[in-house]
Parts: structure tokens; C-alpha cells; sequence
């Protein structure tokens, strides 16, 4: 008997891995090839560069194990190009488990990673950088070269970034990727829930929906919660244009229009990611393998 | 320029940040002796594509700080590691709501 799923038991909080090849682009044995993988708390991305131009990139969920995960997407980032891990000449980790990153050259905190990688996609007139990650948000700011110059990391707890948002997905039964734009289908803006913690929060918007509030107008409440704190954060940096917004919650529309809303400015242009581009959530595992490049150039030096 | 790195968190209370600007630091290590919670450590930090010594908050107190910070926050301005730093690279900010 075929067994169809339950309603209950879809899992609206998966989001969607991601891997692309640049193949137009071609690599000699002379090419300096690098590669920067990026272990986040709830997804792992590696990017694949030569001489410094972004050649292959894949995104994935982090298992229970790092350096299993650094593994996976690293091949993954590799599958369809040919190369094999002896080919990169320099490899760098960062993320929250860099450490654990066991083909490493090196590891480099995220915070420099993120800043250079906004630099690479969207250019040198970045000042500002918020990355929404799984579980912390940090705010960058940055010069022309993608030199941090201050950043301010909240890793207090999980509100307002990707698990918390995972969270709300599953309990509104709303698909992540759909999040966003479900928030955002309200008539005038709710006001925003009283806590933001993960856990109250949930029991807060149970509440809410008991006192016959829709799930959108609840996750409006939520999202513009997430998108103040997220402000007070950039505004301790000092917000300074251009500014822009990396890592998962990056895609999430709900959030990225309310931040500008909050600050008063708009993020530039997110690139056309799903065509030809690249996705923000790599803008660290960029950075991480343009220090790659200057690493190995400056060691081949001395 | 400079590189700030701000440790803290903002809540109900007000805003509370250690501040490190890890290009004045010389990684002496007054501040950490003065410390009377063991909340700041040296750690290898990348800066123009060379490692660095400088101090930081340990990774265990980073999300301890509104407890760990506590005795020293009414008069944060003399906090112990303020006052030892003679780079000037360690302040505090406070900001009570």
C-alpha cells in the first residue's frame, strides 16, 4: 500500500539546497584555484574560485557533524567541475564551526569573510553589511576594500534570525521560502510581538492566534519584531550606504522590507541569484576563499 | 583604520557593549590580569593578511556578559580593564534605558 504523507508531517521549515557552475568559465592546471567553505549553525556553503573569480558554489544544510558537512558541501561545490581537492591550492574555514573544518589551510573568523564577500558582490561602495544567519546576527561595517572596520555579533539567542523564522514556518504551516511574502499580505502593519525570544515568541504568537489573529498578521508581528531589533543592531555599528544584507534570511522579503523601513534606506539590489548570479548566503564562503588567493600569493612570495 | 569589535547585548535594560579596537591593541594583556570574572582572553586575530595578537571576550562569556560584567558595569567608565589599558583600546558603554 503506498503511504501518502500526512499534512502534519510536511516539513515546512526545509529550505532548498542550492549548487551552480559557472561552466562558461574554464580551469588550467596553472590557475590559482581556492576554496572558501563556510560552516554555519544551519547551513554550509563552499565556493570555488579561480584567481579570484567565483567559478563554483554550492549551499546545504549542516548535519549533526561539522567536518562531515565541510566535506559534503565542499564536493558538492566541486561535482560536475572536474577538480579534485588535490587541485585547491588553498582552502580557508570560517563560520561558526570553522575549526572544524579538517582540509582547512586555515581558519578565519566570518566577520572578515562576510565583509569582503559583500565587497566582491556587490562592489566597493559596501559600508554596511547585516548578516542574518541560522543563529546570530551580525552587523558589519566595513571600507572600500571590504576591510571591517566595526561589527557588533549577537549570539545571545536565536531571535530573529533563520532557526527562529524555521521555527514560525512550522508552526503557521507556511513554507519558508514563502515566509516572506506571506508576512507581508496584511492590510496595515499589526504591532510587533513584545519579545522576540524563540520560545516565548512561540507561545506569544499561539496566543495570538487563539484571540482569532490570522497567521498572517502574526507573522507581520513577528517579522517586524526580528526587523527592529535587527536595526538597533546596524544602528551600533553606525549605518553608513550602501547597504546590504547577506546570508539566508537575505531572501526573506517580509524581513529585508521592514529593515528598510526601520533604517530609512534600501539595501542595494540583491543580484539575480537564481539566473546567473550569487546567492548572498555565500557572501562569507567568498570571502573566505579571496583570503584564500591573497594567502597562497603571499606565501609563494616568501 | 580602526577594527571595533563589540561585545555585548542590548535588552530591557538598556545597551551594554565591551568595545575592543583591535588595531590599538597590543595584545599586553593588562586588561585580562585586571579582570576580576575572566571574561577577556588573547586571541589570534587576520588583519591585512597577518595574524595578529589581540584580546577579546572568551567565546564561553560572550553570551554570559550581562551576568559576567555585572560588578563592574555601575562605573563602567573605571572599569578595571578601561583603566589598565594604556592604548586606550579597551572602553565600555552603557547605556541604561
Amino acid at each position: 500500500m503506498k503511504e501518502t504523507p500526512r499534512k502534519e508531517d510536511v516539513e515546512y521549515w526545509r529550505w532548498q539546497e542550492y549548487h551552480r557552475v559557472f561552466s562558461e568559465k574554464k580551469w588550467k592546471n596553472k590557475d590559482i584555484i581556492t576554496a572558501g567553505v563556510d560552516v554555519g549553525s544551519v547551513g554550509s556553503k563552499a565556493t570555488i574560485m579561480i584567481d579570484g573569480e567565483v567559478y563554483s558554489w554550492g549551499v546545504m544544510r549542516t548535519g549533526s557533524n561539522s567536518p562531515d558537512s565541510a566535506k559534503k558541501v565542499l564536493s558538492w561545490a566541486m561535482e560536475g567541475t572536474g577538480l579534485r581537492l588535490d587541485d585547491l591550492k588553498y582552502i580557508v574555514g570560517t563560520g561558526y564551526g570553522r575549526v572544524n573544518v579538517p582540509m582547512a589551510n586555515k581558519a578565519i573568523t566570518e566577520i572578515a569573510c562576510h565583509a569582503k564577500g559583500a565587497n566582491y558582490i556587490w562592489g566597493p561602495s559596501v559600508r554596511t553589511v547585516l548578516d542574518v544567519g541560522g543563529q546570530d546576527i551580525k552587523a558589519i561595517h566595513c571600507d572600500e576594500t571590504g576591510r571591517v572596520t566595526s561589527f557588533l555579533m549577537n549570539d545571545k539567542c536565536a531571535a530573529g534570525t533563520g532557526r527562529g523564522m524555521e521555527v514560525f514556518a512550522d508552526l503557521l504551516k507556511i513554507p519558508i521560502e514563502k515566509i516572506g511574502e506571506v508576512s507581508l499580505q496584511v492590510d496595515e502593519e499589526p504591532p510587533p510581538v513584545s519579545c522576540t525570544c524563540v520560545a516565548f515568541a512561540k507561545s506569544e504568537a499561539m496566543g495570538l492566534l487563539r484571540k482569532g489573529w490570522s497567521k498572517e498578521k502574526v507573522l507581520a508581528a513577528y517579522t517586524q519584531a526580528m526587523a527592529i531589533r535587527m536595526g538597533n543592531l546596524i544602528n551600533r555599528v553606525g549605518l553608513e550606504r550602501e547597504f546590504v544584507i547577506t546570508g539566508g534570511q537575505s531572501k526573506n522579503i517580509g524581513i529585508v522590507t521592514r529593515i528598510e523601513k526601520a533604517l530609512g534606506v534600501k539595501c542595494l539590489p540583491m543580484p539575480n541569484w537564481q539566473e546567473n548570479g550569487l546567492d548572498p548566503m555565500i557572501a562569507g564562503a567568498i570571502g573566505a576563499a579571496l583570503f584564500a588567493k591573497a594567502l597562497y600569493e603571499k606565501a609563494q612570495k616568501s | 583604520m580602526a577594527i571595533i569589535t563589540h561585545y555585548g547585548y542590548t535588552d530591557g535594560s538598556g545597551e551594554y557593549y565591551i568595545v575592543i579596537d583591535a588595531e590599538k591593541c597590543i595584545g599586553c594583556a593588562k586588561c585580562i590580569v585586571q579582570c576580576p570574572q575572566s571574561t577577556l582572553e588573547l586571541v589570534d586575530m587576520l588583519i591585512d593578511l597577518e595574524d595578529k595578537t589581540v584580546a577579546a571576550v572568551t567565546e564561553q562569556q560572550r553570551k554570559n556578559i550581562k551576568y559576567a560584567c555585572s560588578p563592574c558595569k555601575p562605573e563602567s567608565g573605571k572599569a578595571p580593564c578601561v583603566l589598565a589599558c594604556a592604548e586606550k583600546a579597551i572602553w565600555c558603554v552603557w547605556n541604561p534605558r
